[in-house]
């Protein structure tokens, strides 16, 4: 398992062929993965290539058909509640309360994952300033533009101090600048707590930095490696071109403006 | 290499999470000015109106646990009482059809809590707007000078608990087989309607065997919104209704139990559809 350059003590998630079918679909066909400590690992794949599925069976929300997934070694089957504690997820789609402040909507969380009230206004002020949102706390979530209510999920996302985070398609109607923002705070998260991050996307420029890219295709995984290493056994060059050999689909590069 | 299990729920994070769900509840109720309005107009019209066509429908019969000949604007508190907790207990439901077209349900079924757990906080906080627009209308029959012992008022808390914990529970386990908003109102014209109607809230249930209607007068007693009202009715005199406590718990439990059926994604209803939660 070199390859994929994952001690295997500092695994933060680690998912062992797992399947799952919708009736006769198959949505994920034997799918084995893992995110180590620190790593940003960018799940690539088109619409319905079984990324949202994916997720929905890493956060317990559904379960697998078989296989196994372990998030910090909790199964999250037999032992959900030790396997959630550990894990931050941002939806795809929006989950905050647009008529309630930015300040309830994250004490909600707090109270969900068993924060101390006073250890939960710590945090929530120490996340909202780390994203220079601490003068919106007071505000309505109705209130805050689109890239903003994406920051406050995020920041949501890691109340309860994560070791592992899902990103799903997090960037999904967001403009450029609010985008790369995004990506790059999620970047320095990786490097500065440690955290491993999983972000999942259809789209090749959020993938080109990450330290490892898993290409998802029609519920297979395809390849998976750094970058670079996708790039020189496809022949390609580059991420993207590489990206359309193994999967006949072209890539969009960027989010449509 | 399977971690053992570490980490158990302390009663300090259960209180939390049920006092987050529960102050949500109230704090968006408080912003749905509409929302109490409607929840007292519509048992008001039927105490001001409906009730003053019927006035002296009774005769003399005098049923328990009523002492006395009793008005019919007496009689049918209980039965508006039984509504303000039946429509409150379906809003809970429907609030969770939107809460999982929304998203915010993923928010609940991903926190580290049981999911069992999770759904009986839900559902207190549904049954604690229940209670307070129950009392909301007993503060209005003062108004409208309808007769309700005062000390009805704390025996009837617990019957009003209850009450609301069966409908709100019924709701709940509707929430799992309605899957989106649009299906909302027709399953409701066959909930809520054939419930209150086909029950002791509007006439008591001899009135149906009187007038020979012996179906309606059969499935009105096996109604468990029957039993919700008349052990509200009987609380309300300082009496017990046996049957009727036992006929509500057993129905609590079981409409609860098989809603966390239908919310286990192992086992139910949510998890064998494609896109719910």
């Amino acid at each position: 398992m070199n390859d994929t350059g994952v001690a295997q003590a500092a695994k933060v998630l680690d998912v062992e062929s797992v399947s799952k079918s919708y009736g006769p679909r198959k949505a994920l066909d034997n799918v084995t993965m893992e995110v180590g400590t620190g790593e940003f690992v960018a799940l690539l794949g088109p619409n319905g290539a079984g990324k949202t599925t994916l997720f929905q069976l890493l956060s317990g929300l559904f379960v697998s058909d078989s296989g196994e997934i372990l998030i910090r070694g909790h199964d999250i089957r037999r032992d959900p509640i030790a396997a959630l504690a550990g894990m931050g997820v941002v939806f795809q789609q929006p989950t905050l309360d647009l008529d309630l402040t930015v300040q309830s909507n994250l004490l909600f969380h707090c109270r969900l994952h068993g924060l101390r009230s006073k250890r939960a206004h710590a945090r929530i002020a120490e996340e909202l300033q780390r994203l220079g949102l601490e003068d919106r706390a007071r505000e309505p979530v109705r209130a805050l533009s689109g890239g903003n209510r994406r920051k406050i999920e995020l920041a949501r996302a890691l109340l309860h101090d994560p070791h592992v985070l899902l990103m799903d398609e997090a960037t999904v109607g967001l403009d450029p600048a609010s985008r790369t923002s995004l990506l790059r705070y999620v970047h320095e998260l990786c490097i500065t707590r440690g955290m491993g991050v999983l972000w999942a996307t259809h789209l090749v420029d959020e993938a080109e930095q990450a330290s490892r890219v898993l290409v998802l295709h029609e519920g297979r995984l395809l390849a998976s490696g750094p970058p670079a290493h996708l790039v020189g056994v496809a022949g390609a060059g580059s991420l993207s071109e590489a990206f359309l050999s193994m999967t006949g689909v072209n890539p969009e590069k960027t989010a449509e403006s | 290499m399977v971690a053992r299990r570490e980490r158990i729920v302390t009663p300090m994070h259960a209180l939390q999470a049920l006092q987050a769900l529960g102050s949500r509840e109230v704090i968006k109720f408080v912003h749905q000015k509409g929302r109490l309005f409607s929840a007292l107009v519509r048992p008001a019209l039927w105490l001001i109106v409906f009730a003053a066509g019927f006035q002296n429908v009774f005769g003399v019969a005098v049923i328990p646990p009523y002492e006395t000949y009793i008005e019919y604007q007496v009689y049918i508190v209980p039965g508006l009482l039984g509504m303000v907790l039946l429509f409150n207990g379906m809003q809970s439901s429907l609030a969770m059809v939107y809460d999982r077209e929304m998203g915010l349900m993923r928010l609940l079924l991903t926190a580290p809590l049981p999911r069992w757990y999770l759904l009986l906080c839900k559902l207190l906080a549904g049954t604690l707007l229940s209670v307070l627009q129950a009392y909301a209308f007993l503060l209005l029959c003062i108004v409208f000078q309808v007769d309700v012992p005062l000390i009805g008022w704390l025996y009837a808390l617990p019957t009003l608990i209850l009450g609301g914990m069966m409908l709100g529970s019924l709701g709940l386990l509707l929430s799992v087989h309605i899957k989106q908003l649009e299906n909302f109102a027709g399953t409701m014209n066959f909930v809520i309607f054939p419930m209150f109607f086909i029950s002791s809230a509007l006439y008591p249930l001899w009135k149906l065997q009187e007038s020979g209607a012996e179906i309606v007068y059969a499935l009105a007693r096996f109604n468990p919104f029957t039993h919700a009202i008349e052990l509200i009715r009987f609380a309300l005199y300082g009496k017990f209704n046996g049957v009727s406590l036992a006929v509500v718990i057993g129905c609590t439990v079981l409409f609860f139990v098989l809603a966390v059926y239908g919310y286990d994604p192992q086992k139910g209803m949510v998890g064998r559809v494609q896109k719910p939660v």
